[in-house]
């Protein structure tokens, strides 16, 4: 009789239990706050993107990305879980709820973003990037073409997976996809002579090639496969959440454009404060309008996110520039007004 | 304990055992609808457009997901059904040395079931895949006469191709799957009473010819059902052909899940891909073990 007692008693608990994890359907941005801790889905293991250091802490791109959001809900850029994902894993701990946002090299496409393909929404894109090839020099492979019939080492799982199918069928060049489950593989792969070519976002081919024993014998074909727009995605359902990620995207943009830096931001305020004259620069450091209230987050956020991260040149060249580990010409990555693509609506 | 508190107490444990699948399909149902997920299985039909490095039956890369899968489940078939073959070929072979009499053969089969069974299969893989397989550089092929070629591309033989990954899965997990095996052997055989040893013996019977006429048709009642498990072990481990690049079933279902977004689905279908291929192991078994059960009641 005891056992049955502590049985239904057992039963009572677990009920108790699952009730509380269906309810609340508001936004997540509430739930970070309450948690006061921001978990961020990311790679960890693409250089200049997210990478861990020897010392257990994660640097890069994305990372920073992850240090904006945080610094914009929470205030405090460090109080961050990151969960290093594999690119099958990525979406599912989106929709599990396991992560509240990722920040992974993840391309922006349409079935990702629709509520009849992965239900998930896309932050502005952070890292204009595309697919390209990567071959041996000696091999003297200079385009497609020459890579008719033979193998090449692809990551599974992701567009780039199936951008090469797409440019190979469209040519009608036969070839052997050698598929692996990370980059880590698919390096190991081309490296031991597996393929005659590996394929991945050419961000991520030049980061690879950083880390090989002869970088110079490697080249990055001129042929490129796709358009791969980087950016951040939430779940397609949390609107508020979206709003938020999309803003804070878009200030690290702005501050770029009105010369607004980590190390000027305060100088920046204090000038605002000054002169009521400067309506736009006011509103967009929160002092009036009233801006980030809209967007469930602090008004000031803005100074919040500059102060710990800077704007979105400097992230940048923290991470991709010139005297970076990983440099890669910053293209199409550039301010629209310097010849890029990277542009921020008005803050009003 | 009186008759209707036992009544009572069925009644309690069916009643979590109900509650609980009732919670746990509640909860799928609530959180599918809330994601606006919901069961759809129609994207099946759809072109699969992405390429395969191998296929048994004709693929192209428009074909529906449904082909690619079935491809995958092929691909996974030709692997457990081979390395089933050749694991059991290993792990008889070694379960003998194990209990003969020659003292340097025992030494080393204990040897060799010691560090396979002590290392975690992956590792072995990855071992067999990247330094192994393609350890095997361009200048190091060995070239018999077009007939026999072997390069860090695969194997060819006298027509038939096996690429790297289809081979480092099948050496892996034959190898691993062999030194369990060799001890399900090895048990069965020293299950058989000493007395049968020396009964064979003292009829003038070779010590060859009694093990395997005398003593192993007693030790298989005792072997089959280890051998079963190890079996279906072997096809569960197939999935670790993700590792390798190998493209079996589960590693064209993560491929499919990224296009699709159709993650519950795709799982459902692994599973029950798996139990089919388990039950048809199991149940081919089941009728060898019948068959000797037979066999040894007539004899």
């Amino acid at each position: 009789m005891r056992r049955l007692v502590s049985g239904i008693v057992g039963l009572a608990a677990l009920l108790a239990g699952c009730a509380t994890t269906n309810q609340d359907n508001s936004s997540r941005l509430n739930l970070i706050k309450n948690r006061n801790e921001l978990i961020c889905g990311v790679s960890g293991k693409i250089p200049g993107f997210s990478f861990l250091k020897s010392d257990g802490s994660y640097q890069g791109l994305d990372v920073d990305i992850c240090k904006a959001f945080a610094a914009a809900i929470i205030g405090d850029s460090e109080k961050i879980q990151y969960r290093p994902l594999t690119a099958a894993e990525r979406f599912t701990a989106i929709k599990t709820g396991e992560i509240d946002l990722l920040s992974r090299n993840t391309t922006f496409t349409l079935s990702r973003d629709s509520s009849g393909g992965n239900g998930l929404t896309f932050a502005p894109v952070v890292f204009h990037d595309g697919q390209g090839l990567m071959v041996k020099k000696e091999s003297k492979i200079s385009s497609l073409k020459d890579l008719a019939n033979k193998s090449i080492c692809v990551g599974s799982g992701t567009t780039t997976e199936q951008n090469i199918n797409d440019a190979f069928e469209s040519a009608s060049l036969p070839y052997t996809p050698i598929k692996y489950q990370d980059l880590n593989q698919v390096v190991a792969g081309y490296l031991q002579g597996r393929c005659s070519a590996m394929t991945s976002d050419r961000s991520q081919l030049a980061a690879a090639r950083s880390g090989f024993k002869n970088p110079k014998e490697h080249i990055i074909l001129d042929d490129v496969l796709s358009k791969e727009p980087l950016a951040p995605a939430s779940d397609g359902q949390d609107q508020k959440l979206a709003d938020a990620m999309r803003w804070v995207i878009f200030s690290l943009i702005s501050a770029e454009e009105q010369g607004i830096t980590k190390s000027n931001i305060d100088e920046k305020v204090q000038i605002a404060k000054k002169n009521p004259q400067l309506k736009p620069l006011r509103r967009f450091l929160g002092i009036d309008g009233g801006l980030g209230e809209k967007i469930g987050l602090s008004n000031d956020f803005v100074v919040k996110v500059i102060s710990s991260t800077g704007n979105y040149g400097e992230i940048y060249e923290r991470h991709l520039g010139q005297n970076s580990e990983v440099p890669i010409p910053r293209g199409q990555n550039h301010l629209y007004s310097k010849g890029g693509v990277q542009i921020s609506p008005p803050f009003n | 304990m009186k008759i209707n508190q036992k009544i009572f107490l069925q009644l309690g444990i069916s009643f979590i055992f109900f509650g609980l699948i009732g919670i746990l399909i509640n909860n799928l149902t609530i959180n599918l609808i809330r994601t606006g997920l919901g069961f759809n299985f129609s994207w099946l039909f759809k072109p699969a457009s992405f390429a395969l490095a191998e296929y048994p039956l004709p693929y192209t890369s428009s074909d529906s997901y449904a082909w690619a899968l079935f491809i995958g489940w092929l691909n996974s078939l030709k692997v457990v059904i081979s390395s089933l073959i050749l694991a059991t070929l290993l792990g008889t072979l070694i379960g003998f040395a194990r209990t003969g009499k020659n003292s340097l053969l025992r030494l080393i089969s204990a040897g060799y079931i010691t560090i396979i069974r002590q290392t975690p299969l992956l590792l072995q893989l990855m071992f067999w895949y990247f330094v192994g397989f393609l350890g095997l550089k361009d200048n190091m092929f060995i070239q018999i006469k077009n007939i026999f070629n072997i390069s860090n591309q695969g194997i060819e033989f006298s027509g038939l191709t096996f690429s790297s990954e289809f081979l480092a899965l099948l050496l892996g997990l034959s190898i691993f799957t062999s030194a369990y095996i060799a001890e399900v052997i090895r048990g069965g055989i020293l299950s058989v009473s000493q007395g049968q040893w020396e009964a064979f013996r003292s009829l003038g019977l070779a010590e060859r010819k009694g093990l395997i006429r005398i003593i192993l048709p007693q030790a298989l009642p005792a072997i089959i059902p280890g051998l079963t498990s190890q079996y279906l072990n072997l096809a569960k481990n197939s999935t670790l052909a993700i590792a390798v690049g190998y493209s079996d079933i589960y590693a064209i279902n993560d491929t499919i899940i990224n296009q699709t977004g159709r993650a519950i689905e795709c799982f459902i279908i692994l599973l029950v891909s798996f139990l089919l291929l388990n039950l048809l192991i199991t149940n081919t078994m089941e009728i060898i073990n019948k068959l000797i059960l037979k066999s040894r009641k007539y004899s």
